[in-house]
């Protein structure tokens, strides 16, 4: 009883949508509110209609109970708005729950985003000290660990420049060390590996598997599905705010790998998987069609299929583009590709206006291995936004019969199965 | 239930759960994290001098040029009286105050929303950054106050000066007239501040409700200009208080406004306590609204 170090009973939260997170709420919006607010209640009463009276309300999480013995690193995944963040910004007592209780024993320590509470117009050693303090580090503790978080940031050189002229690298792995040696009994990580550079990356893992080693409770959220597998022993899986698995990792990946694709072949998005600011990108949906135009969720290694994703915009977009990321069941990236990729339609298409589009493209043949694949989908703006994104957006089966080289019944390694001109010449 | 019976002495045990009703004070939480209100404020004052080619001077510079403008315009233009100091010293020492008070409440009442990224991101004491925004505030009040000193010296010590400076035993209660510029100054930075969280709008009233607000205050006349049956309403702006207290106490100009200055007081500690209360209740959904 004492070594549960996370208590979660019944939580939940709900979010009102509707109104979008850019426009603020104004004296005007909340007097004319309180005005309209008889009549609508007249309204609701004639009409009658439980529907009605909460139209703007999401739970974001729901009935959500866990517990988490102390040293245990645990690993949370499920898709976009699954409510992965929400929980973590919950547990790390940024945001409070609308209903149920946790109970944390100890310090919580939260990587939800590095670099928090950076100043550029401070030094690094300035923001060290100021970073520390917002985490909750007393003076004296980061006095102590100072050298070792300089050490590990690799910017010894530049501890008094201003982190404005650091290179993104630089500033990132100034922040990582920062909150990497907050030394909390819980600590709680939101996809910090998904930035910064190969070796970077490398020695943010070491030190994340060096805070478990130490017997302190880890929570980690990551996409990243071979990083979970390395670091957790255990996975929780979200969907729609609920938590629906529970299992040793590697099975827990593959129920959710394997599950939760509605449709064979085609996933259409409800409006509550859209966030707010998506606006004015609407996705409707992403198919897959054989080369005889059916929907189907398998091909062949040797066939071509059409990867379709429609959308609508409520308004032009400037530089609009679309693609798609194809990754293999755990995680890794095969390729991305984008609808303006081409230089031709990337001149021609500067401004897409506002309509009913599909965007599609032809992946051909033998190009991919046998096994499950993902579809991710992108909508953005180079530089300027994402408008939406989800990283799992469809599902789909690769079979090899007649691929090249299935005269041998042995699985081959990679996730690409290409037809090789081979020639064999004796000298 | 039975957990809440667990002995939590050896480590911090957090329940997380929807509070209802009226939020608990509970300062204590301030006080564990006092030194990142000194880090905010050290942040804050480190960072509104740097990249300028003056830096610190301009805490020196800007209330000089205020009392140098106001000097020409309320006692060249308009003749107002300065009970018989030298009207720069009159005005200057009213700047005091209303300096600390003006920048705190425009700082801090945009602080929240400036520190959007951290409050969405990490969990600390919210109260830290309005309280951090009124500390910073007092770094340039002390700058202010050495100004201070020397323009007194300069007036008794330039040969062709007529006011020779008398210390009254009023000086004694300075600290007090501070704490009390201190509860003024935090109370309408906290409400500010929060209601800036839902309310943009705060934003933009800011700017000319301090400029209204610098007229209702006896900075640049006196406040026995005022008609006496107006006094009680007038002494309702707590900062009328704590500029008359400030008089009082440096240039013993007058005998202690004892009913202003404690109508004032009064009005400021109310402010402060509704001001900690909206400001607690307001937290709850900072990260959701911000």
């Amino acid at each position: 009883m004492n070594d549960i170090v996370i208590h979660v009973e019944n939580l939940g939260k709900r979010y009102r949508i509707g109104v979008s997170p850019e426009r603020y709420k104004t004296l005007r919006d909340t007097i004319v509110a309180g005005f309209n607010a008889p009549i609508q209640k007249l309204r609701q009463r004639s009409s009658n209609s439980l529907s009605s009276t909460r139209p703007n309300i999401i739970w974001a999480l729901r009935d959500i109970s866990f517990d988490v013995p102390r040293g245990k690193v645990l690993g949370i995944v499920g898709r976009n708005g699954a409510g992965k963040s929400t929980l973590l910004k919950i547990l790390s007592r940024v945001t409070e729950p609308t209903e149920g209780s946790a109970e944390i024993h100890g310090r919580v320590g939260a990587l939800l985003e590095v670099g928090t509470g950076f100043h550029p117009e401070l030094t690094g050693r300035e923001n060290i000290y100021l970073n520390g303090a917002i985490l909750g580090m007393k003076r004296v503790e980061i006095g102590q660990k100072f050298d070792e978080i300089v050490a590990f940031s690799e910017v010894e050189q530049f501890i008094d420049t201003p982190v404005k002229r650091y290179s993104s690298g630089m500033y990132l792995r100034l922040a990582f060390a920062v909150a990497a040696h907050l030394e909390p009994e819980v600590l709680v990580v939101d996809e910090v590996l998904a930035v910064g550079d190969a070796e970077f990356q490398r020695k943010c893992m070491g030190k994340m598997s060096d805070v478990a080693q130490a017997g302190r409770t880890v929570l980690f959220v990551s996409h990243n599905m071979s990083a979970i597998l390395r670091l957790t022993e255990e996975t929780i899986v979200l969907d729609k705010g609920h938590l629906v698995y529970r299992a040793p990792t590697a099975q827990a990946i593959d129920f959710y790998m394997a599950t939760g694709f509605s449709g064979l072949g085609e996933r259409a998005w409800t409006p509550e998987e859209i966030p707010a600011d998506a606006a004015p990108f609407t996705p409707l949906a992403i198919r897959l069609r054989d080369s005889k135009g059916q929907i189907v969720d398998t091909f062949r290694s040797t066939e071509s299929f059409r990867v379709e994703v429609e959308y609508s915009l409520s308004q032009s977009i400037t530089g609009l583009r679309v693609g798609i990321y194809l990754l293999t069941m755990r995680g890794e990236y095969v390729f991305t590709s984008f609808d303006l990729d081409d230089l031709t339609q990337f001149d021609k298409l500067g401004i897409r206006q506002e309509g009913h589009y599909i965007s599609h493209c032809t992946i051909p043949a033998n190009i991919l291995n046998e096994g499950q694949y993902v579809l991710a989908v992108n909508a953005s703006s180079f530089r300027v936004k994402r408008y939406f994104w989800d990283d799992h957006a469809l599902a789909f089966t690769v079979d090899a019969t007649g691929a090249p080289g299935k005269q041998w019944p042995e699985p081959r390694m990679g996730p690409i199965r290409p037809a090789l001109d081979w020639v064999i010449e004796r000298l | 239930m039975a957990t809440d019976q667990l002995p939590n002495s050896h480590e911090d045990l957090i329940i997380l759960k929807p509070t209802h009703g009226l939020a608990a004070l509970n300062l204590r939480d301030l006080w564990v994290f006092r030194e990142l209100v000194l880090f905010l404020a050290w942040r804050d004052v480190l960072v509104r001098y740097k990249q300028t080619v003056l830096g610190a001077a301009w805490a020196v510079i800007q209330p000089i040029v205020q009392m140098v403008v106001f000097t020409l315009i309320f006692s060249r233009a308009a003749g107002l009286s300065s009970e018989g100091v030298p009207y720069p010293i009159f005005n200057y020492v009213a700047l005091l105050p209303w300096g600390l008070f003006s920048k705190a409440m425009n700082d801090a009442g945009r602080s929240l929303v400036n520190n959007r990224n951290m409050i969405t991101k990490i969990y600390f004491p919210r109260l830290t950054i309005p309280v951090a925004s009124v500390v910073s505030g007092l770094v340039d009040f002390g700058i202010a106050f050495l100004v201070y000193i020397g323009i007194i010296l300069y007036y008794n010590l330039a040969p062709n000066s007529t006011y020779t400076y008398t210390i009254t035993p009023a000086l004694l209660f300075l600290p007090l007239v501070i704490i009390l510029a201190l509860v003024a100054t935090l109370g309408v930075s906290l409400w500010f501040s929060a209601a800036n969280v839902i309310y943009r709008d705060v934003g933009h009233i800011l700017p000319f409700l301090t400029q209204i607000w610098f007229f209702m205050t006896p900075i640049v006349y006196s406040s026995s200009e005022i008609s006496l049956q107006w006094q009680v309403i007038y002494s309702l702006n707590p900062l009328t208080g704590v500029v008359e207290g400030f008089r009082w106490c440096l240039l013993g100009i007058h005998s202690l406004p004892l009913p202003l200055l404690l109508v004032s007081a009064g009005v400021a500690v109310v402010i402060l306590i509704t001001g900690l209360i909206y400001f607690r209740n307001m937290e709850r959904t900072f990260a959701d609204e911000i």
